[in-house]
C-alpha cells in the first residue's frame, strides 16, 4: 500500500459518494465516471493492463454513455422540485452496507482459503485469451448468448413503440 | 535490408539525438526524463502538424472549389496558423450565463487530453513508440473511446439547443461506428495474435520479391481497411460524416458556445484525432513505418510512417472537398445494416484465412466470399431505393 494506491482509493471513493449525494443527474452519472476511471487505474496499479483498458472502454466508453443518454432521453435531467433523495435511503443504506460487508467477508476468507502469492503473476495478454476461450469458454458463451438476448429484447421494445401509432 | 551506419543513424536520429540529451543527466534520472523529452516532442510535433494541415486544408478544398483559400498572411498564406493562433488567444472567452460553467471549462481540456494519450502507444518509427505497451491496440481505443464523454459534456453543459442537438448526434454516430472501427481492426490482432502495434508492424515488415506484406494486400485485409477508413471517418466528425456539426443545421454542433482558446481546443482536438486514427490505419492496415517497396529501405521509417499518415489525410480533405453529407437516417443505416455485418463477415473470412494455411486456394475463397456478400449486400440494401429521374415538386 502506497501514497497512489490512497490517492486513487480516494478519488474512487469520492466519485462514488459524489455520484449519490449530487443533486443534479447529469453530474450524478460524470461522477459515476470519475470513480469508473479510478477503478481502471486501480487496476493500472496492480499491473492488471487489460482490464484496467477494458474497465475504460466498457464502462467510461460506453456504460456512462448509455447513462447520460438514458438521462437526456427520459427527460430526468431537469431537477425535481421536491428534493433527489428517496424516503427510504435508511433501507437502502443498510442493504448496501450488509451487501458490502458479505462481499469484504469473502474477500478477507478467499486470502486465508488461497496460499499467499508473494511474486507478482505475470499475465499477458495472450494468456487472458488463452484461458477465455480454453478453461472459460462456457461462461464465456453463456454471457455472450444472455447479450444477445439482451439485445434482441432491447431492438423488440424499440420496434414494439414505432407500429403502435398506426 | 540496408546495413549502412549511415542509414542506421538517419533512421534513429531521434533516438540518438534523445540519448544524447539525456546523457547530461546523472543516471537516476535518465528513463524519466527521456519519456518526458518524448512527450513534449509528441506535444509539440503533433500541434505543429495541425498548424500546417488547417493551411493546407483550406488551400487544398479552395482548389477543389475553384478559389485561392489563404493568400495574404505570409507567402502563399502559410503563416494563417499563426495570425489563427493569436487571434484565438486573444479572444474574449465567453461561457453562456445559464452554462454549467465546471463542466463547460472541463470538456475542452478532458477531449484534448485523452487524444494526446492516443500517440502514446502508436509506433512513429523504427524503435520509435512512447510506450511499448502490451494491449497497446486496447489503450488506444480506451482514450478514444472517452473523447465521448467530453463531446457530450460540452454539448450538454452549454444550455444550448444547437449544442445537444450536435453532441447526441455525435455521441450517436460516434458509438455506432465505433462498433465497426473495433470489430475491424480485431481482424488484425487475430492474424497477428497480439495487441501490441510494434509487433503488428514488425509482423508486416517483410516483403515476398519487392511487394510488402502490408495486410490492405490481403482480401480480408483489404474489406477490413475499407471499413476501418469509413469508421475513421465517421469517428473524427469528418465529411460525409460531419452531421454533429453541420454548419447549415446546427451552427457548430457541439462546440457552439465555445470561443477563444477553448474553442481552438476543440479544433485542435478534432484535428489530432484524425492525426491518431490515420496514424491507427497505417499501423494496423498499411505497415506502419516500413517502406512500400523492398528497394526503398534506405529512406529512413519516421518519414514512411508521416507520409503515410499525411496520405491520409489528403484523402479526409480530398472526400470533404467533393462528398455531400448524409442524412442522419442513413448514417445510422449504413452502419448497423451494413457496414457491421460485413465486417462480421470479414472476422470469418479472417478465421478461414488464418486455418486455410498457404497456398492460392484462400486468396480465392475468401476473395469470392467477399465480393459476393458485397454485391448482395448492397443490392439488397438498394432494393428500396428508386433510381432514376426524379421529379421535384417544388422546383419545376
Amino acid at each position: 500500500m502506497n501514497l497512489v494506491f490512497y490517492l486513487l482509493a480516494a478519488l474512487t471513493i469520492g466519485g462514488g459518494l459524489a455520484a449519490v449525494l449530487l443533486k443534479h443527474l447529469v453530474h450524478c452519472a460524470l461522477a459515476t465516471t470519475v470513480a469508473f476511471a479510478g477503478l481502471a487505474m486501480l487496476f493500472l496499479q496492480l499491473d492488471a493492463q487489460f482490464a484496467g483498458f477494458a474497465q475504460i472502454l466498457v464502462y467510461i466508453g460506453a456504460v456512462a454513455i448509455l447513462i447520460v443518454f438514458a438521462i437526456l432521453l427520459t427527460r430526468g435531467s431537469e431537477l425535481p422540485k421536491d428534493g433527489v433523495f428517496s424516503r427510504s435511503w435508511f433501507v437502502g443504506l443498510v442493504i448496501a452496507a450488509g451487501v458490502f460487508a458479505v462481499l469484504g467477508w469473502a474477500v478477507l476468507e478467499s486470502m486465508r482459503a488461497l496460499p499467499q502469492q508473494t511474486a507478482v503473476p505475470a499475465v499477458t495478454v495472450h494468456d487472458i485469451g488463452i484461458a477465455l476461450v480454453g478453461r472459460y469458454v462456457l461462461p464465456l458463451e453463456i454471457v455472450a448468448l444472455l447479450l444477445t438476448a439482451a439485445t434482441i429484447g432491447a431492438v423488440i421494445v424499440a420496434m414494439h413503440e414505432k407500429e403502435r401509432p398506426r | 535490408m540496408a546495413t549502412s551506419p549511415l542509414f542506421t543513424e538517419l533512421d534513429q536520429i531521434f533516438i540518438i539525438l534523445r540519448d544524447w540529451l539525456v546523457g547530461f543527466l546523472p543516471a537516476a534520472l535518465r528513463p524519466a526524463a527521456g519519456v518526458v523529452l518524448c512527450v513534449i516532442i509528441i506535444v509539440c510535433l503533433f500541434p505543429g502538424l495541425f498548424a500546417l494541415t488547417t493551411v493546407f486544408e483550406r488551400k487544398g478544398l479552395g482548389r477543389i472549389q475553384n478559389r485561392l483559400g489563404p493568400n495574404r498572411v505570409g507567402p502563399f498564406g502559410f503563416f494563417q496558423p499563426i495570425a489563427d493562433g493569436i487571434k484565438s488567444l486573444t479572444k474574449e472567452d465567453i461561457v453562456p450565463f445559464s452554462a454549467n460553467a465546471v463542466v463547460h471549462f472541463l470538456a475542452p481540456l478532458s477531449l484534448v487530453v485523452a487524444v494526446f494519450m492516443e500517440f502514446a502507444v502508436l509506433p512513429m518509427g523504427r524503435n520509435m513508440v512512447l510506450v511499448d505497451m502490451d494491449a497497446g491496440l486496447l489503450f488506444f481505443f480506451a482514450m478514444s473511446a472517452s473523447t465521448e464523454l467530453s463531446v457530450f459534456m460540452a454539448g450538454w453543459s452549454s444550455r444550448n439547443k444547437y449544442s445537444l442537438l450536435g453532441a447526441m448526434r455525435a455521441v450517436a454516430q460516434m458509438i455506432s461506428y465505433e462498433v465497426v472501427l473495433l470489430l475491424s481492426s480485431v481482424a488484425v490482432v487475430m492474424i497477428t495474435g497480439s495487441l501490441s502495434l510494434s509487433t503488428i508492424v514488425a509482423a508486416q515488415n517483410s516483403y515476398t520479391g519487392i511487394f510488402p506484406h502490408w495486410y490492405i494486400f490481403t482480401p480480408w485485409g483489404l474489406a477490413g481497411f475499407v471499413m476501418y477508413a469509413i469508421a475513421a471517418t465517421a469517428e473524427t466528425n469528418r465529411s460525409p460524416f460531419d452531421l454533429p456539426e453541420g454548419e447549415s443545421e446546427l451552427v457548430a454542433g457541439y462546440h457552439t458556445e465555445y470561443s477563444g482558446f477553448k474553442f481552438a481546443l476543440f479544433f485542435l482536438g478534432e484535428y489530432l484525432a484524425m492525426f491518431a486514427i490515420s496514424g491507427l490505419g497505417t499501423t494496423l492496415f498499411l505497415g506502419g513505418w516500413s517502406a512500400p517497396l523492398s528497394f526503398l529501405t534506405f529512406i529512413p521509417s519516421w518519414i514512411w510512417f508521416f507520409s503515410k499518415v499525411m496520405l491520409s489525410i489528403f484523402v479526409f480533405i480530398w472526400m470533404r472537398g467533393t462528398l455531400p453529407r448524409l442524412r442522419q437516417d442513413q448514417l445510422m443505416n449504413f452502419a448497423w445494416k451494413f457496414c457491421l455485418p460485413f465486417t462480421l463477415l470479414d472476422l470469418m473470412v479472417t478465421a478461414l484465412w488464418r486455418f486455410m494455411g498457404e497456398g492460392w486456394l484462400r486468396w480465392v475463397v475468401s476473395t469470392a466470399i467477399l465480393a459476393l456478400a458485397y454485391v448482395l449486400m448492397g443490392r439488397m440494401g438498394m432494393r428500396k431505393e428508386h433510381f432514376g429521374p426524379r421529379r421535384y415538386r417544388y422546383a419545376e
